[in-house]
């Protein structure tokens, strides 16, 4: 009943047996205890699953592990380097673009997809590239701050 | 304290965010244990019918399954869910964690099954067989309290559970009889669902030979909780602890004590294992509390000038099927605005609480306070059309005086303070009213859909002085410890869940003591470390909980400053701090301790007389609430062939008096705004003529995303409160209480053509499409 997978997440590769129903959400969280990534719904509205497979942002609670075997998963706990931290945790901290913290990783990864597709997005492009990711404390004002932060900081460093 | 200086007024960066932007952090799902099992509960569908029987022997024999729990299994064994009266004829019906005799909302807990794993839980609750016997659902208000079709409980007549009056009958029925104008209109505040982005969760804990309960559950009230749990499961307060760790959000809907807390602790218990339980949305749309629920029919009489005489308003709140903890006071906080930011002479509030077969409404961000200044500020609006004034203007002359405050209303408060006309000048200014006005006006002679709307509100929160707050208690604790090598621990009764007081609380001891920010480290959320609690809502967190810390700090002070002084040998008096250091007053030049080294002396070497240690725990009562005041303008454009909505412009002007961090400050507001714009556009609760939840999933239940909502422009005013030290007013839910009104007064002055005078929320694009159509 159970199938093998290997994959690689965050740099790291594993290889595990999962029952063919096991989501993925559910095997970062669990299985590899990488509890960064949340739930927030079951209906794939929220985004707070979002992590980048492959480079393309998707939301892990619709997408079951099989599906990622063989692939390259970045989550939350990824993105910082030898512990410096990535140009949009930077910004998401420097503009309060969090409160309670829990849209913050999926909305992280989902702006990640968003400046590697757009370096330079304006207000209503990002608000469209985030509109995957809900959040209830933010209002997403300063998270479009945020982003807009770590666009300049990126560009910058280039 | 003083003025505010230092850190305190600054933007520092959050202390809570390394943690949260790296994943780091840990809500409740994530917590694991040493032979954990896990909860699935099975609940109702249908919103009332009689159970018959319930059969749970084939998930019993399900393999891995460790047991199925009734309400039968319950009976005897725990106490009922609790629920703070209001109203001297408030009758509360029974309400057990599981049912047994009747099922009374689509949502509620049937059984339970405990397993080694999640999906084998949710498996074998398939296997339990529930006959019903389905009974007429309760569902429309207004119907309900006629008793109509059936009783939602035996023992309530006509299902009105109290009857609430706030005000002056006859002294408003006479300020009617002498009025001018009166106007009148029905408003539906609607049932609304909370949505925390993280859901209800908890694990539960048994400490087997210690018989000793931990219970981590995403909560805003760890210690009533406590309370609550050792009431219910007859265990000694003592032996049990909460943990609420990292919670993501709230609202209100986390200021409960829900029946899956209880049953998860219960079956911890017999079954020697721990038990976790996380929600689904779809679960949480059904059984966490809904807020809201208000239908108010208004009338307001004044004269030809815009004088307000008189506020008269009846109202239906709609209950829910069970009271869940502060559930029937929320109307209370409706009566207690009635007024609003008006000298209004003459007021009279009427609310039936209602049961109906749906999930209990209860606090929900705003908590009353919202359904009171939407129907104020939509019936000021009703007034000024009627009249011929000016939206502004009507305000303006009708506000409460800045030299009449402390400002008793005559619905039961008194107001702090309050100057409206200055902030209602900076909203006209940032917004450029004039101008906007003549735009709309313009574009409404062309044709288009552009209207201006308005809202000036005050509202009570910092919840509050115990005398006042339906639960006993409004107060809050803290401790200030100074750790020996000079670093300083906050430990607050308040917990929060995104409102930053691990970092306003770390700016004001590093401003008190002259301490680098990161010294100061801020725990809340245990019972095991913390002075009893009355926990985060009510934007209570910092005005009471700051004001307790700020207590502290003073008796901290006091004593540093007396071991200062006896290592400077000098008196107390004469001993001045300063940045962080000690010295002798006109002595310059001369001997000097730093704070750090008088609190290394408290613990080594302690002078005689002089108990050793540094720290304090003290209490703050609160005189009275406060009441943050402000005047949010807005104007929006609807697009005739879709009836989508376009926001042009929202200006937000907000008095919370003194601000300990203005980032912090302006989070709040834009979530604030959020959430209060989404009740207005797009969220609703809707229950079919069955009682069936028809807004189910987030599919249904539109919970805005970035798209939907506008760019604010935040401006400020400050009136400091009198009420506390820091002279803070609160701030968690202005934004919410101010933005609904605001939103649909401008929607309407849009439509103002039509002779649509109100339409019920949310306005939809359909509902604006088919006014502007005459469909």
């Amino acid at each position: 009943m159970k199938r093998t997978i290997t994959l690689t997440v965050n740099g790291t590769t594993y290889t595990r047996d999962v029952e063919p129903r096991t989501l993925l959400v559910h095997f970062l969280r669990e299985e590899l205890a990488l509890t960064g990534t949340h739930i927030g719904c079951d209906t794939s509205q929220c985004g707070a699953c979002t992590v980048l497979l492959n480079g393309n942002s998707i939301k892990s609670c619709t997408a079951f592990a099989v599906q990622a075997d063989g692939g390259e998963i970045t989550t939350i706990e990824g993105l910082a380097e030898d512990g410096k931290l990535h140009p949009l945790q930077e910004g998401f901290w420097e503009e309060h673009g969090l409160q309670c913290g829990y849209c913050t990783p999926g909305m992280i990864l989902s702006s990640e997809q968003l400046l590697q597709r757009n370096p330079d997005p304006s207000e209503e492009e990002i608000r469209k590239g985030i509109e995957g990711n809900l959040c209830r404390c933010t209002g997403y004002q300063n998270i479009v701050k945020a982003v807009q932060h770590a666009a300049k900081n990126s560009t910058a460093k280039a | 304290m003083g003025a505010i200086s230092g850190m305190v007024g600054a933007r520092i960066k959050r202390r809570e965010d390394p943690r949260l932007i790296t994943g780091n952090a840990s809500y409740t799902d994530d917590f694991k244990f040493v032979n954990m099992s896990y909860a699935h509960f099975l609940r109702s569908d249908y919103a009332h019918a009689r159970i018959k029987n319930i059969d749970t022997s084939a998930a019993k024999k399900h393999p891995g399954v460790l047991a199925v729990l009734t309400g039968e299994d319950l009976k005897g064994k725990a106490g009922e869910m609790v629920a703070v009266p209001f109203g001297a004829n408030c009758i509360i019906p029974p309400h057990s964690a599981i049912t047994s005799d009747k099922v009374r909302y689509v949502g509620e807990i049937v059984a339970v099954v405990i397993a080694d794993d999640r999906a084998t839980a949710r498996d074998a609750s398939e296997l339990i067989n529930v006959e019903y016997e389905e009974l007429p659902a309760v569902v429309d208000v207004e119907e309900a309290a006629k008793g109509l079709p059936v009783l939602v409980h035996d023992g309530i007549p006509n299902n009105i559970g109290a009857t609430l009056e706030f005000g002056d009958a006859a002294k408003t029925k006479e300020a009617f009889a002498h009025a001018e104008v009166i106007v009148e209109q029905r408003f539906n505040n609607q049932r609304l669902a909370p949505s925390p982005m993280e859901g209800r969760g908890c694990v539960a804990v048994w400490q087997k030979g210690e018989d000793a309960l931990t219970l981590y559950t995403s909560t805003q009230i760890p210690h009533y909780t406590r309370t609550f749990l050792a009431l219910t499961l007859s265990i000694p307060e003592h032996q049990v602890r909460v943990v609420a760790p990292e919670v993501g959000g709230g609202f209100g809907a986390k200021l409960n004590y829900y029946p899956e807390e209880l049953v998860c602790a219960y079956a911890a218990r017999k079954l020697g294992r721990p038990v976790k339980w996380s929600e689904t949305r779809s679960e949480s749309l059904a059984s966490m509390i809904h807020g809201r629920g208000q239908i108010d029919y208004v009338r307001i009489a004044a004269n030809k000038d815009g004088t307000i005489l008189g506020i008269d308003i009846t109202a239906y709140q709609d209950i829910g099927a069970y009271y869940q903890v502060l559930t029937a006071c929320i109307s209370a906080l409706t009566g207690l605005m009635a007024t609003g930011a008006y000298d209004i002479p003459a007021a009279y509030f009427k609310v039936y609480n209602v049961l109906t077969n749906k999930v209990s409404t209860d606090a929900y961000r705003g908590a009353g306070r919202p359904e009171a200044t939407y129907f104020i500020e939509r019936i000021v609006n009703l007034l000024a059309n009627e009249i011929g004034m000016d939206q502004a203007e009507i305000r303006r002359k009708n506000f409460i005086a800045k030299d009449k405050f402390p400002f008793a209303t005559p619905v039961g408060l008194t107001y702090d303070s309050g100057d409206y006309d200055i902030a209602l000048d900076k909203a006209l200014e940032m917004f450029d009213y004039a101008n906007m006005q003549k735009m709309a006006a313009d574009a409404r002679a062309q044709g288009r859909y552009v209207g201006i709307g308005m809202s000036s509100y005050s509202e009570v929160c910092g919840m509050g002085p115990s005398k006042g707050m339906f639960t006993g208690g409004g107060w809050e604790s803290a401790t200030l410890r100074f750790e020996k090598t000079g670093k300083a621990t906050v430990f607050s009764g308040a917990s929060p869940h995104g409102q930053g007081q691990e970092t306003s609380f770390a700016q004001m001891v590093a401003t008190e003591f002259g301490l680098d920010y990161n010294d100061v480290i801020v725990k809340h959320g245990d019972t095991s470390n913390t002075s009893y609690g009355l926990g985060t809502y009510g934007s209570r967190g910092t005005a009471v909980g700051g004001a307790a810390l700020s207590l502290a700090i003073e008796t901290v002070k006091e004593k540093a400053n007396k071991i200062a002084a006896s290592m400077l040998e000098a008196s107390e008096e004469d001993v001045v701090f300063d940045a962080g250091k000690y010295t002798v007053k006109g002595a310059a030049g001369g001997k000097s301790v730093t704070i750090q080294e008088v609190v290394f002396r408290a613990y080594v070497n302690p002078f005689d007389g002089i108990e050793p240690g540094l720290e304090s725990t003290r209490f703050f009562e609160p005189g009275n609430f406060t009441f943050p005041f402000g005047t949010h303008i807005c104007a929006i454009e609807v697009e005739a062939d879709t009836g989508e909505v376009k926001f042009l412009k929202y200006v937000a002007v907000d008095d919370v008096g003194n601000q300990i961090n203005p980032m912090l400050v302006e989070g709040q507001v834009h979530g604030g705004l959020a959430q209060g714009i989404a009740q207005a556009l797009y969220e609703e609760i809707v229950y079919d003529s069955d009682g069936q939840l028809v807004t189910g999933t987030l599919m249904d239940y539109t919970v805005p995303n970035a798209v939907e909502l506008p760019h604010f422009e935040l401006g400020s005013t400050c009136t400091p409160s009198p009420v506390n030290p820091m002279g803070v007013k609160g701030v968690g839910e202005a934004g919410t209480i101010a933005s609904t009104p605001c939103v649909v007064n401008a929607l309407m002055d849009a439509l103002i053509n039509t002779g649509v005078k109100d339409i019920d929320m949310p306005l939809r694009p359909e509902k604006l499409w088919r006014v502007i159509h005459g469909k």
